[in-house]
């Protein structure tokens, strides 16, 4: 099977995150860069059906020169190879523009399976394998909390709000996936020395015959008008229960009318 | 006034609460048009017509149940074409972000989502809010190519109503069969009872590891029943199974922003505290003063949960009596 797992390096939701003050762009130098959290699940998810079917795992990343600390996490968990788009000229660029040029760089790669997680910590759109089975015309196998397939036929369970839906599709497809999918597999030594001699691709916008015009900010459908820190909270009140703990909660639930 | 369309959240003839919500966003900036996708539309009509629907599109095909997301987005991108809206309106549940992001593509146009109010921009136009990094920064923002597409936060809008015509206009579209490649084969409910949905419930009561076990998780139970809330869980709690991965509250789970919510043994890492932030009113219960939880709390007692929240449902009891 040719699988390949997209990847995004995104700020450490533990350190700081902030936007430009100048363009109102994401700040990725301000805080610690981690590869986002739900793509350890998705490459999980890439190994144990390339183990069930065999072919390779190829990772692909959209992201500045380093990313490529991402993509090195995601080769030592056990993936074959990568595929790095890099360049100045992507800064900014918003969900449209991103599908573009990842469904660019899924049609130089082909592929059985495209599995990405279902949402990035940064952005938190949730839209993307929705926009990428859209561009590419495949199946939109998302949210998935369970896999099967056997080669040519995929069904996944659905997560929602109620429990999930059984859905099925034929391959080639899109899957995002959910916490609930998998438990990811730590990288071990031998995985980590193995990762420095695998082959990384960098491809730049001029690779794929994509004008710098057509990516960026500059090209986002989208802007900000302005941003501001959210004032911190009031202090609140916090008591010792001392035998009437309980009872004061429901005093303060009673006074702002919630009982 | 221009046209906004508005994609209805129903589960058969009930109209939930978050179309409510669209609709009172929608009808401040153009005449909001209800699209209702499925049966039920006779039925519901009455609540939308209550919330100032104008006209209510309805296209009532099996295919916007048995196949995921694409013919609804291709619907939307159909009436676009046809009414040149100001923009669409739909729900950021994990569906609705999705159907937003096909209709942006499909329409060549830019997408907001999870917007928590929507404004009018000084050189026309719509901006929507958005709270990000956890609640951290607050964000205006606005679509400068397309019909907008904005995904609005369930539970961010109240609702008001003001009545409208809600006048019915059938819609017949063929979906294409590029739209029908992922088929829904089932649906497997799990139980929630008469709990309300997490992400539109007014109360939320998380539970998290504080609680030691799963059956502890029947207190939690008990709290929210007894404020007719919503359960919730900490990821520490979904990972040791103590309760069901869809009850999360946190980065990889659900973000909800109620008008209160309870955190009940949890610690208040970053990663829960970003998906619930935004609560309006927030009460902690915790034996450990130093738990970084603390910090968000308006009203938080330092205690062992197993003497105070038996405590609070009591005192709760006496007085919903008294």
């Amino acid at each position: 099977m040719n699988i390949v797992v997209l990847v995004k390096q995104v700020p450490d939701t533990w350190s700081e995150r902030k936007l430009r003050a100048d363009d109102s762009t994401l700040d990725r130098d301000a805080a610690d860069a981690v590869i986002n959290e739900l793509d350890d699940y998705a490459i999980e998810e890439g190994l144990r059906l390339q183990e069930a079917h065999g072919g390779e795992v190829t990772i692909v990343s959209m992201g500045p020169e380093k990313a490529a600390d991402a993509i090195r996490k995601a080769l030592s968990m056990g993936a074959d190879k990568a595929v790095h788009v890099t360049d100045e000229a992507l800064r900014g660029s918003d969900g449209l523009v991103t599908s573009t040029v990842l469904a660019n760089v899924l049609r130089r790669t082909g592929f059985d399976l495209v599995i990405l997680g279902s949402e990035s910590t940064d952005a938190r759109m949730g839209t993307l394998a929705a926009m990428l089975a859209e561009r590419l015309g495949v199946p939109q196998m998302s949210f998935a909390s369970k896999v099967e397939t056997d080669g040519s036929k995929i069904s996944i369970h659905r997560q929602a709000d109620y429990g999930y839906d059984t859905v099925e599709a034929t391959l080639p497809a899109v899957v995002s996936v959910v916490e609930k999918i998998n438990e990811p597999r730590y990288p071990s030594f031998k995985g980590i020395m193995a990762a420095k001699k695998k082959p990384v691709e960098t491809l730049s916008l001029a690779d794929l015959g994509i004008e710098a015009s057509e990516a960026g900010l500059g090209a986002s459908a989208t802007e900000v008008v302005s941003f501001a820190n959210r004032p911190p909270r009031a202090a609140g009140t916090i008591v010792t229960d001392e035998g009437d703990g309980g009872t004061k909660a429901a005093e303060f639930l009673a006074a702002r009318k919630f009982i | 006034m221009a046209e906004i369309l508005v994609l209805a959240e129903h589960d058969g003839e009930t109209v939930k609460k978050v179309t409510t919500e669209l609709l009172t966003a929608a009808r401040a900036h153009g005449e909001p048009s209800v699209v209702w996708t499925g049966d039920g539309a006779d039925g519901g009509r009455a609540r939308l017509a209550e919330f100032g629907a104008v006209k209510v599109y309805v296209a009532d095909s099996p295919d916007y149940a048995d196949y995921v997301v694409a013919p609804k987005a291709e619907l939307l991108a159909h009436l676009v074409e046809q009414t040149a809206p100001a923009a669409v309106l739909v729900a950021a549940t994990s569906e609705g972000r999705e159907i937003a992001g096909r209709l942006a593509v499909k329409t060549g146009s830019g997408v907001l989502t999870d917007v928590t109010g929507v404004t009018a921009g000084d050189s026309g136009g719509l901006v929507g809010e958005q709270s990000i990094f956890g609640g951290a920064i607050t964000v205006q923002s606005r679509v400068r190519t397309g019909t907008p597409v904005i995904a609005v936060r369930p539970n961010a809008v109240t609702p008001e109503p003001a009545a409208g015509p809600a006048e019915v206009v059938p819609v017949h579209l063929d979906i294409s069969e590029a739209a029908k490649t992922a088929r829904v084969t089932g649906r497997v409910v799990a139980e929630r009872g008469e709990r309300p949905e997490l992400t539109e419930a007014s109360i939320v009561v998380s539970g998290g590891r504080g609680l030691g076990a799963g059956e502890n998780f029947a207190l939690i139970e008990q709290l929210a029943d007894s404020l007719g809330a919503a359960v919730g869980a900490s990821r520490a709690a979904t990972d040791a199974g103590w309760y069901p991965h869809q009850f999360q509250v946190g980065q990889t789970g659900k973000t909800v922003s109620p008008q209160l919510y309870v955190a009940v043994g949890i610690s208040g890492a970053i990663q829960h505290r970003a998906g619930m932030q935004t609560s309006k009113t927030i009460m902690v219960v915790n034996k450990d003063p130093e738990a970084p939880i603390f910090e968000l709390a308006d009203f938080g007692v330092v205690g062992d949960l197993f003497k105070v929240v038996p405590q609070l449902v009591e005192e709760i009891g006496k007085r919903a009596e008294g």
